[in-house]
């Protein structure tokens, strides 16, 4: 008896878990399948607000600039943090290293209030001193996204070029390679995993941001996360669910993909 | 302990004796400090082609980092390294004629065992047919031709460190360094392994340096030892040379066991040293080249198997100490009796147990008399 309801106790925890976790975005899903134009009331299913999203190029262009900022910013990150990253792991104790550390980090902590609000600043100062940039859109909330990722994507890589042996790199040194094909042949490919991650991450912080983009974008430049929210201050229209569910869908294929090729890989290697 | 000379006799590899010999790699005054820590202190050193040497010693002796500055992967604050004639102080790694083989065995692992073997050789321009050929080589000589395709992760222990071996021999380097080649091996593959190890080096005939804390590892493989202590070489000389006849205290207890006696000497004669040892109150007569004066503290070293007990008095009164039986350990070939001296001291002794016995000719507590001959101590004054 005491342990039926243990195990029920049990059971409720998890289902409610699990419920606060999904059925939100479950919900959401379900409604962008509406026919009523309030979000709140059902009316039946109807496919109709994802013609209309389709037709709708004010949240198509914001998407696609979205895409094209996280994308840039991503690739940019992970370059400027790899490097970050490996002055930090590899060259040890060199002269104000401490605040070369504090620089790369000072982004994470900050609020992004204070960071969106002091590069506009900068991008303003700029304009008035040299004339660039010329005007604030996509090229200035790039900048401003990669202030930030990249300290994400420093902290990724040099942990895991800590991890690294680095009598690895050493043996290329010995085995007649220069420092430069070292770095690119060995160096690279042994944390090439840490490299994907913080671009994942670079591109998902950036995607998300709403905060950041709001302060240094100028007219003609919306990302996505401003046109939602500005959508949302003038009432939620469905067509923000049915965008809301495409990308559900590619980020649960994607992930369902990754899981299904790590497995896959994970058992080869175990296998072999 | 045993002196395996097996791998060595045959061959008279003693080019350090011969005069005209040119020294392969020639260390000259090379320091490397730490911090406040002198990792290395001067050390001076000459290897000749074809030498397996070892450079043993405890950790933190600075044996590694005077491999890593072989290899180039650190620089000296001071002093000179010539590697086959060249000043290579200042050489960048990848331009010397070294290759070294790392403890951590250091594979890479997105490479196959073939691509590993492969990339010293790509990094020299060899063509395509050339590789081939001499990854085929190294693989026969390691015997790991079935494994060629596979990656570092699907090897075992064992077959990883013959990839290294492989991959660190493959550009016919001048000179090898090996930084504790063995350390990561079950005893059983390790003892295989030495073997295997030195009949490489001779077929090949490359000079191999190596990095050890294991004194049977380095006494079993080398030509000629190096023994390190805090930065600075203490003796340098053939695996006999070292064991019986070590330079300094030590060394001698480095090296195999070693019963220790701090004394005075009293006189000598006829290549004979008198020393009397307070402590333990006897006196002692040991061969020693040089004459000493009266007076100069000394101490004597004595190596387990190079005493006798017996349960008479023997009729001599020098080189006897009379003692009781405390320990017995029976290994199966030999025996390992702890004496008690009478001011406590414990002596250790060692017996070839050449009978079929079912019990010891000795036992507890019983009274026994130690012996040795003159020319079985050491004399050390340091």
């Amino acid at each position: 008896m005491v342990r039926g309801w243990r195990s029920f106790v049990l059971f409720s925890v998890l289902a409610f878990g699990y419920a606060f976790l999904y059925v939100p975005i479950f919900s959401l899903i379900v409604y962008s399948f509406n026919e009523s134009r309030l979000v709140t009331v059902w009316a039946g299913f109807s496919t109709k607000w994802y013609g209309a999203l389709l037709e709708n190029d004010q949240i198509l262009s914001a998407a696609w600039l979205s895409l094209k900022i996280a994308v840039m910013n991503a690739t940019g990150a992970v370059i400027l943090g790899t490097l970050a990253g490996l002055v930090l792991a590899r060259f040890g104790r060199f002269r104000a290293r401490t605040a070369f550390t504090t620089l790369i980090t000072a982004p994470l902590v900050m609020p992004e209030v204070i960071t969106g609000l002091s590069l506009l600043m900068l991008f303003v100062a700029m304009q008035n001193l040299i004339g660039w940039p010329e005007a604030r859109g996509m090229t200035t909330i790039t900048i401003a996204h990669l202030t930030f990722s990249m300290a994400y994507v420093t902290v990724v890589i040099q942990s895991r070029l800590s991890q690294m042996d680095v009598s690895i790199e050493e043996a290329a040194l010995d085995l007649g390679a220069r420092p430069a094909k070292v770095f690119f042949v060995i160096t690279v490919p042994v944390i090439a995993p840490a490299l994907v991650a913080g671009w994942l991450l670079a591109f998902t912080l950036s995607l998300d941001d709403l905060v950041i983009a709001s302060f240094v974008s100028g007219p003609g430049a919306s990302t996505l996360p401003m046109v939602v929210y500005s959508s949302v201050r003038l009432g939620v229209s469905p067509q923000i669910n049915a965008l809301a569910t495409i990308i559900v869908c590619i980020v649960t294929v994607a992930i369902v993909v990754a899981g299904f090729i790590m497995h896959r890989q994970e058992k080869q290697r175990l296998n072999a | 302990m045993p002196v395996a000379q097996g791998a060595r006799a045959s061959h008279n590899l003693e080019a350090w004796q011969d005069p005209k010999a040119r020294p392969i790699v020639q260390i000259e005054n090379v320091t490397k400090a730490f911090g406040p820590h002198y990792a290395v202190d001067g050390i001076s050193l000459d290897v000749y082609q074809g030498e397996f040497f070892s450079l043993l010693g405890a950790s933190g002796c600075g044996k590694t980092t005077l491999l890593r500055m072989l290899a180039g992967l650190e620089a000296p604050d001071a002093g000179r390294i010539i590697i086959d004639g060249t000043d290579s102080t200042l050489i960048p790694p990848y331009r010397r004629p070294v290759n070294m083989m790392f403890q951590s065995y250091a594979l890479f692992p997105h490479m196959t065992v073939e691509q590993n073997i492969a990339f010293g050789l790509k990094q020299e321009g060899a063509s395509k047919a050339q590789i081939k050929e001499r990854v085929g080589e190294m693989l026969r000589l390691v015997r790991l031709e079935p494994y060629a395709k596979r990656r570092p992760h699907q090897l075992s222990g064992g077959q990883r460190q013959r990839v290294a071996l492989a991959r660190s021999l493959a550009k016919h380097p001048r000179l090898l360094l090996l930084d504790e080649p063995l350390g990561a091996l079950d005893k059983k593959l390790r003892e295989h392994t030495q073997f295997e190890l030195v009949n490489i080096q001779e077929q090949l005939g490359t000079t191999f340096i190596m990095v050890t804390h294991d004194q049977e590892e380095a006494m079993t493989m080398s030509t000629r030892i190096a023994v390190m202590d805090e930065g600075r070489i203490l003796q340098v000389g053939s695996p006999s040379t070292i064991y019986e006849y070590p330079a300094t205290r030590y060394v001698a207890d480095f090296i195999g066991s070693v019963n220790l006696f701090d004394g005075r000497v009293t006189g000598s004669a006829d290549g004979l040293l008198f020393i009397h040892c307070d402590e333990v109150g006897a006196n002692m007569a040991i061969a020693h080249g040089e004459p000493l004066t009266a007076g100069t503290p000394v101490s004597v070293a004595l190596r387990p198997e190079k005493m006798v007990v017996s349960d008479v008095k023997p009729d001599k009164d020098a080189n006897v100490l009379r003692g009781i039986v405390s320990e017995i350990a029976y290994l199966g070939d030999v025996s390992i009796y702890h004496v008690e001296l009478p001011n406590k001291t414990l002596v250790h002794v060692q017996l070839t147990n050449l009978a079929r016995l079912t019990s010891s000719p000795l036992t507890w507590e019983q009274d026994v008399w130690l012996t040795w001959e003159p020319e079985n101590g050491v004399v050390l004054q340091s």
